[in-house]
Formats: C-alpha cells, sequence, structure tokens
C-alpha cells in the first residue's frame, strides 16, 4: 500500500463522505445532561437475584459443576 | 487545577464548569466521527455522562481534554458498533471507476460511502479520522489509545477492505 493509494482512497472517501457543513454545537447540553444525571441508575430485577442465589447455592452444594459452568458459559 | 481536583472528588459544580469549558470541543469531535448533528449531541451528553461516572478514576494533573477526546471516541465506537447500516448493495450497476455522468458517479459515490459505512467500526472510525478528516496518527493515536502504528495497520486494512468491497461491485478505485 502507498501513500498515492492512500491519498487517493482518501480523496474518493472525502467525495463520498461529505463533511458535515456546520461543526458549532448550537446550544448548550448542560439541560440535558441534567436529565441524564436526575435518571435512577437501572435497578437489577428480582428474578436476577434469585437466579443469583439459585446458582450460588447450586455452586455451594456441588462444586465439581462449576468447571462445567464455566465451560459451557 | 482546582476544577479538576474537585471534579476528581465527584463535585458537580466542577463538573459542570469542565462541561461548559469541553462540551464544544466533544461536540466537534463527535461529529467528525458520526457524521450526523443529533446523534453527536446524543454522544456528547453519553461521553460527559461516563466522564462523570469515571470521575474518581481522573488524575487532576492530567489533560482533561485528551481524557474527554478518548472517551467520546470509545462513545462513538459504541454507536458505530450498533447503528451500522446494515443495507444490502444492489449488483446491477458495473461502474469501472468515477464516470463522467453526474448520475452514475452519485451512485458510485453512494456505493463507496454503503461499502465504507460496512467496514468494521474501529477500522471505519480510523480511516474517517485519517483520511475524511486528516487527522494526524498521532492525535487519532490519542483518542483511541493505540498506538500509532496500530492506527496506521487499521487505516492500511481499511483501505484494503475497501477495495476489496468496491472491486466485488465493478467499482476500480
Amino acid at each position: 500500500m502507498t501513500e498515492a493509494n492512500l491519498e487517493k482512497i482518501g480523496e474518493l472517501l472525502k467525495k463520498a463522505i461529505p463533511p458535515v457543513a456546520d461543526r458549532e454545537l448550537k446550544h448548550d447540553l448542560w439541560p440535558q445532561m441534567l436529565g441524564r444525571l436526575a435518571e435512577q441508575p437501572a435497578r437489577i430485577p428480582w428474578f436476577d437475584w434469585t437466579l443469583l442465589a439459585v446458582v450460588a447455592i447450586w455452586f455451594f452444594l456441588s462444586p465439581e459443576t462449576i468447571p462445567i459452568f464455566f465451560y459451557h458459559l | 487545577m482546582e476544577v479538576l481536583e474537585q471534579f476528581a472528588q465527584g463535585d458537580l459544580e466542577a463538573f459542570e464548569i469542565l462541561f461548559r469549558q469541553f462540551q464544544g470541543e466533544v461536540y466537534r469531535w463527535i461529529v467528525r466521527i458520526v457524521r450526523d448533528r443529533g446523534t453527536a449531541e446524543d454522544l456528547t451528553v453519553e461521553t460527559f455522562w461516563r466522564i462523570y461516572r469515571a470521575h474518581a478514576r481522573f488524575r487532576p494533573e492530567g489533560n482533561f481534554g485528551a481524557w474527554a477526546r478518548r472517551i467520546a471516541t470509545n462513545a462513538a465506537l459504541d454507536y458505530l458498533k450498533t447503528a451500522r447500516r446494515e443495507v444490502a448493495l444492489p449488483d446491477n450497476l458495473a461502474a469501472p471507476g468515477l464516470q463522467r455522468d453526474p448520475a452514475v458517479q452519485r451512485e458510485v459515490l453512494e456505493r463507496i460511502e454503503r461499502a465504507f459505512r460496512e467496514l468494521p467500526a474501529r477500522i471505519q472510525v480510523a480511516a474517517t479520522l485519517a483520511l475524511v478528516e486528516g487527522e494526524s496518527y498521532r492525535q487519532i493515536s490519542e483518542a483511541l489509545g493505540i498506538s500509532e502504528a496500530a492506527v496506521k495497520s487499521r487505516v492500511f486494512r481499511a483501505v484494503h477492505l475497501l477495495r476489496q468491497k468496491l472491486k466485488g461491485l465493478g467499482v476500480e478505485p
């Protein structure tokens, strides 16, 4: 791959992918940011906790199944 | 320096100061990669959300702008991975090279863009910044958190894959 090839492809891409005309941010995004910050962190559903507990108990009772579990994971 | 220290401790007012100072820069960087203003706005907020959550990992003596740019690049990459256009390319147009006919030329350029958008996101980002935006390998390497050699490798790979795709479509760049 030569520099000339790169330049050629680059020119072609510049024609195919036109630049975004106006790259300046038109308004303050802080209000959106505040909204995002106010969102509650995602809660883990009770079912996932139950599943985790079942798997943990299973591993405790049958530790020999741990490698099999991770093999199939 | 004081603002950076306060931010690193999780201070919201310090975060707001940094947000207002760097939102434009982050936005401009992202819009170069995703090339859509609305998406770039959303990703700017997403970037600062990640920045805020990672405040404890920021070292106040470090360069906040460079750190923000790297996080912004990752956010844009994640977006491109999930939003890649899976458009089937039509195969009824054999166009060897760029034609003089404007309609054919437009069709060829559309094919090139679609083929480019189908490249893996990591390769696409490196190629967009290097070949379309003319950013230096050094700046790209800092934004992607990889070596300059790795950036060059991704750009070369992009060109190689693009040529292969275009050849298959009857376009000889």
